[in-house]
């Protein structure tokens, strides 16, 4: 069954991607700000990293996942995330076995907590990455977040 | 014209907590209607929170972001009666932009 579910969304972006190309779908009016199709497109966690312009990524543990162990509803994941890295400059949330990986990734000026709080769309179990980049290094940690329904629709 | 956020913004200890409920529907452009046809993708790309003319949180999003977003984060250098503004900004071109005043402390 759930073979099957990932069929459906693969095709589903086939027809989305070929709708694109064929200019079906237009992109938004000029847009005043810079939004990262490729970081937002990647379909890893590896390839988002580098998309959001990092070589690797270190573990750390100064860095915090505050989430469910268990989500009912995919639909709606509570994720927030603390880091505890000196000058941190950005926090991103990575869902590894959603379509496109990247969830958010939000920039912390100076004067600002390394502190975000938001709620997320999970297709099914998965471990979910908080990428922390601080004083221009990449750190990340991971949590696991089992769901019980998912939350992509279709 | 999308409905008006809803924006908290309080004053905890020396810092303001802000917390935001976005009206949109985030759709991801992966999910098919009752035909059997794509619905095309239509979600928040940029969130942009200024406090006296300067940027306290800025946030890229994908599809992946829930239908009404909610956000919740701190900063400081706020004073209770001073306004915390919100803007996002769409796939397509839509915009919104709301405001709140600090309260408390």
């Amino acid at each position: 069954m759930d073979a099957k579910r990932r069929e459906v969304l693969k095709t589903g972006g086939g027809v989305l991607a070929l709708a694109a190309a064929a200019g079906i779908i237009k992109p938004g009016e000029a847009l005043a700000q810079e939004w990262n199709k490729a970081a937002f497109d990647s379909k890893s966690v590896a390839d988002t990293v580098k998309a959001l312009g990092g070589g690797a990524s270190t573990p750390s543990s100064a860095i915090e996942i505050i989430a469910p162990d268990i989500a009912e509803n995919g639909a709606v994941v509570p994720v927030a995330v603390e880091s505890r890295l000196p000058r941190t400059q950005a926090i991103a949330i990575l869902i590894e076995k959603n379509p496109n990986t990247l969830s958010a990734e939000f920039a912390i000026p100076a004067g600002t907590d390394p502190f975000v709080s938001t709620r997320v769309k999970m297709g099914e179990t998965s471990n979910v990455y908080a990428l922390v980049i601080a004083d221009g290094k990449y750190f990340h940690a991971v949590k696991e977040i089992k769901v019980t329904i998912g939350g992509c629709g279709g | 014209m999308a409905d008006p956020m809803r924006i908290r913004a309080n004053m905890t200890g020396d810092k303001v907590e802000v917390k935001a409920l976005m009206a949109h529907e985030m759709e991801t452009g992966l999910r098919k209607d009752a035909k059997g046809n794509l619905v095309p993708p239509h979600f928040i790309r940029n969130v942009t929170v200024t406090h006296g003319g300067k940027t306290v949180l800025s946030a890229q999003w994908g599809t992946s972001v829930s239908r009404n977003p909610f956000l919740h984060f701190r900063f400081k250098g706020g004073r209770p009666g001073e306004k915390v503004t919100i803007t996002w900004l769409d796939n397509k071109g839509d915009k919104r932009t709301d405001e709140a005043i600090i309260a408390g402390g």
